[in-house]
């Protein structure tokens, strides 16, 4: 198990890393929470109705970003090769490198995202449920992200193709997630919403590694 | 561990161009094989393919009795590729690697002393040169010991007393029962079997 112990801290180091990480993410995420108004103007009450929604779609934006450089990065320089030689299986490596992600871009996100809804006029008693959709989200644009950018490892542009085959893996959570903050928003049940985007973010937890891995072995040979 | 690579009319071919068919070698332990043969004719392809990366078109790689997903533990892989990360410290890389291929953390140290890496560590790896790069990577083969080593031209960026020390290190692994099975265009500086790939 050290093995793996030692991967997530080195992954996480990368992730945090110079040129990229959190602030990267949270920056490009205010920049879109602050376009969002100049483009649909800036009535207080146009805002507040889509204010989580908004949030919440930059939030899916943001997490695309630093996806490229999940696994590009040790597919160039011969460190996924190495990686495969050990007795991790690679789909734990995989799951290693998407939480590491998480915890390098998700987490910063979550944190952000509040802030970002209450400032585009979302109700501040929304935040507790903005912060858990963020989180559980995030789990599930990292692992579902990651099977787009194992699959367009080796391409030419790589970055641009992740972000083609990943934004319809992320309409699910999308729906979930924003659906959930509108019926608290509106008084409504919330619950099922979020039950699901729980529910979406532990299959992509279960089943985005194994799918990773494949798309790795491929590359590799 | 693993004791003996057996390689039976193995055939392999990239981008739908075979390279070489019905290979037969076989390694035991303490041996070196300097693998030579002209440029593309499948050297790296078959120390890919011995490290489970490529899968053959036909024949069997077989490790004794020992699984091979067993067996991709018992091996290094050296390439030009080293998988070392330029914008980290020498000592964070040689340590992560170290950890990774289950070395103890007090290894390090004396892989570095090994190889005059001491005062490089705390470098970044992009400030080291072509030649002490390598001696980088190497040094993550004496750090966490493993009984197959498979190098791709592990002599060319190094200088010519590295490569004699080189030779030193490498019969050292071969005395303790391990195995080399080196992609070569030099001579390798120790006593080795040579197997040329190609049709």
């Amino acid at each position: 198990m050290s093995a793996v112990s030692v991967l997530l801290a080195r992954e996480t180091a990368l992730a945090w890393g110079k040129g990229g990480g959190p602030m990267v993410a949270v920056g490009f995420y205010a920049g879109v929470a602050t376009l969002l108004p100049l483009a649909v103007g800036s009535e207080p009450e146009r805002l507040a109705a889509i204010a989580p929604g908004a949030a919440w779609v930059a939030l899916a934006l943001a997490a695309l970003l630093s996806l490229d450089r999940l696994f590009e990065r040790d597919y160039e320089d011969g460190a996924l090769d190495l990686l495969t030689l050990s007795p991790v299986p690679l789909e734990i490596i995989c799951a290693v490198k998407c939480l590491a992600q998480w915890l390098a871009t998700g987490l910063p996100l979550a944190c952000a995202a509040p802030v970002a809804a209450i400032a585009l006029g979302a109700s501040p008693q929304l935040s507790g449920l903005v912060i858990a959709c963020a989180l559980l989200g995030g789990l599930a644009f990292s692992f579902m992200g990651g099977i787009g950018a194992a699959l367009s490892l080796g391409a030419r542009r790589g970055g641009l193709l992740t972000a083609v085959i990943v934004l319809p893996l992320f309409v699910p959570p999308v729906i979930f997630g924003g659906g959930a903050l509108a019926s608290l928003e509106a008084g409504l049940p919330w619950k099922a919403g979020f039950a699901l985007l729980g529910a979406y973010g532990a299959a992509a937890v279960a089943l985005g590694p194994i799918a990773m891995a494949a798309a790795c072995r491929n590359a590799l040979s | 561990m693993i004791s003996e690579v057996s390689i039976q009319s193995l055939a392999l071919s990239r981008g739908g161009r075979q390279l070489f068919s019905r290979l037969i070698l076989r390694l035991g332990a303490g041996e070196a094989v300097a693998l030579t043969g002209r440029n593309g004719a499948g050297k790296t392809s078959l120390l890919r393919a011995i490290a489970g990366l490529i899968a053959p078109d036909e024949g069997v790689i077989a490790f004794g009795d020992i699984d091979p997903t067993e067996a991709r533990e018992a091996m290094h892989l050296l390439g030009h590729l080293d998988g070392l990360k330029s914008s980290r410290t020498a000592r964070d890389e040689l340590s992560f690697w170290t950890g990774f291929a289950g070395g103890a953390d007090s290894a390090v140290e004396a892989a570095a002393a090994r190889l005059e890496l001491l005062p490089l560590l705390e470098l970044e790896v992009r400030r080291l040169s072509a030649g002490q790069r390598r001696r980088l990577a190497l040094a993550r083969l004496l750090a966490a010991p493993r009984p197959l080593w498979l190098l791709d031209e592990p002599l060319s960026p190094l200088d010519a007393e590295w490569r004699t020390r080189f030779g030193e290190i490498m019969g050292e692994h071969l005395a303790t029962g391990g195995m080399i099975l080196a992609a070569v265009h030099d001579p390798l500086p120790l006593a080795a079997r040579t197997v040329e790939i190609g049709r």
